[in-house]
């Protein structure tokens, strides 16, 4: 039945002809491009494509951790937690991330070699490569736009089944974790999905700090061979992927979380 | 006058000097970033609003292959990270203009950064707009269309008394946070060397390295541009909404 209504979708006239001159425009660039210097840079490009990924799922994970606390004190907490939540919401929503990252990289990180006890500490090592001031730097931007979420999506759970909760005797925290988390989060989860390939179109900015992600490599190919078009393509084309693949993701993810759920 | 408070905080004299907006102080490079980054959003906001009306009507009344390829340009746009859109628009974009110049016998001119940001940020935005305009175009109830068609408007008639007003409120809050993507999308720029508020600021932090007192100032400015322009949609909003229904 699903498929039947796929096939009738794309194989309408206009449809087949947009499909072919897609194709021929693939073939195309297959045979009229450059694309030899993919075997040199193939092993580069893999560890840029998992560098991406891993930047992305940490500082979404520690992003989405912050933002619930975020989101918690600006629905329902005394003002003094609201108030700096809803600061530090406002001043990420409210500033370009690159220039976050370099106040990061360039002020934070030049800070630090002052220092000595620093310097000697065990943590020194990995505060003296680029990557961690990325993933801070992208971590406290996903924090600062899913907090504004998170406060929504706890605002909208019906005040009555917090107290048909507190009337069944249960715990602060078990309200938090079985009633009033799960609700907020499925009404969350559709604009954190679109939150989340948004935060991917957001990691190249961290090659401008060293970070050789698949956007740096794709610059280095640029910069050795002196090919512009190709890399780019073939960039976008891989970002649309993992794009793709993260709504798919956040689909099934949706329809699992609405399972027993009214319409 | 300041004295007591540059007592009270060593480090405050440096910066103010450096901020200064005569030379020795960058102050005056940091405004001039500043000025070009809110031309290059006004312009970018503009001609995404066009894209995105243009869009949005093609959309909801073209044919199946103008709504086709309009599903693919938002599709790929609002996919593919804004950095390769501007590098693959901006170097293409030079490139077949001066290809096209050179088929005309003319010479291939250098093309400005104003231009190139405005016509790549614009192209990224019209994506996005014509999202935000299609959903509240959409939301116009058909009656009103109806009406306005048996009062014997025509279409252009019709979709300027008719259905930009009645949408308007339903589109501002969209477009609003679009304005604010725009502000800061416009930081981009300082990759490809066009020197916006983002670019003067490292050449200045770089150059006297006071990292914190000019990536901090910067911060003020573009949080002082987008908490100004939320006021203003804000007031818009209230102009618009005024004669409707709450909600």
């Amino acid at each position: 039945m699903n498929r039947q209504r796929i096939a009738q979708e794309v194989f309408v006239p206009h449809r087949i002809i947009m499909v072919a001159a897609a194709l021929g425009l693939v073939v195309w660039a297959a045979l009229a491009m450059r694309w030899d210097w993919i075997a040199r840079y193939h092993d580069l490009a893999v560890q840029g494509i998992w560098r991406t990924l891993w930047l992305l799922g940490l500082s979404c994970l520690i992003g989405f951790a912050l933002a619930v606390p975020l989101g918690l004190a600006q629905a329902a907490g005394p003002r003094f937690l609201a108030a700096p939540a809803r600061a530090f919401c406002t001043v990420i929503r409210g500033t370009p991330l690159l220039l976050q990252l370099w106040l990061i990289y360039f002020g934070v990180g030049s800070l630090f070699p002052q220092f000595p006890w620093i310097r000697e500490s065990e943590l020194w090592p990995y505060l003296r490569q680029a990557w961690p001031y990325a993933l801070l730097a992208l971590s406290l931007s996903f924090a600062g736009y899913e907090g504004e979420v998170m406060r929504g999506a706890f605002k909208s759970v019906a005040g009555g089944q917090l107290e048909a909760a507190r009337s069944m005797g249960m715990g602060r925290f078990a309200i938090f974790r079985r009633i009033w988390f799960p609700q907020a989060l499925q009404r969350a989860l559709p604009t954190l999905g679109g939150e989340t390939v948004l935060q991917l179109k957001a990691t190249p900015l961290v090659a401008t700090i060293t970070v050789i992600e698949i956007y740096a490599v794709s610059s280095r190919v640029r910069q050795d061979t002196f090919i512009i078009y190709e890399p780019l393509l073939l960039l976008a084309v891989i970002y649309m992927v993992i794009a793709g693949l993260l709504a798919l993701a956040f689909k099934l993810l949706e329809q699992r979380f609405n399972r027993g759920m009214l319409g | 006058m300041l004295d007591w408070l540059y007592a009270l905080w060593p480090g405050l004299e440096t910066s103010v000097g450096l901020l200064s907006l005569q030379p020795p102080g960058w102050g005056g490079n940091l405004l001039r970033g500043a000025w070009a980054s809110v031309q290059i959003s006004l312009g970018a906001f503009a001609l995404g609003l066009l894209i995105g009306t243009a869009g949005a009507l093609g959309k909801l009344h073209g044919g199946p292959v103008t709504r086709d390829l309009l599903a693919v340009y938002t599709v790929v746009v609002r996919a593919v990270p804004e950095l390769i859109l501007i590098l693959i628009l901006y170097y293409a974009g030079t490139d077949l203009l001066n290809q096209a110049l050179r088929a005309l016998g003319q010479r291939p001119v250098e093309i400005s950064g104003v231009v190139a940001g405005i016509a790549v940020l614009g192209i990224v935005q019209g994506a996005y707009a014509t999202e935000v305009l299609r959903g509240a175009i959409q939301s116009v109830p058909r009656g009103q269309h109806e009406a306005a068609r048996a009062y014997g408007m025509g279409p252009v008639q019709i979709f300027r008394r008719v259905t930009i007003p009645a949408m308007l409120p339903l589109a501002l809050p969209g477009l609003s946070n679009l304005w604010l993507i725009a502000t800061k999308d416009t930081a981009l720029l300082a990759i490809v060397g066009f020197s916006e508020l983002t670019l003067e600021t490292r050449q200045a932090a770089g150059s006297t390295r006071a990292y914190f007192t000019f990536f901090l100032a910067a911060g003020a400015l573009y949080l002082l541009m987008t908490l100004l322009s939320g006021r203003i949609f804000g007031w818009i909003e209230a102009r618009y909404r005024r004669g409707q229904a709450s909600q």
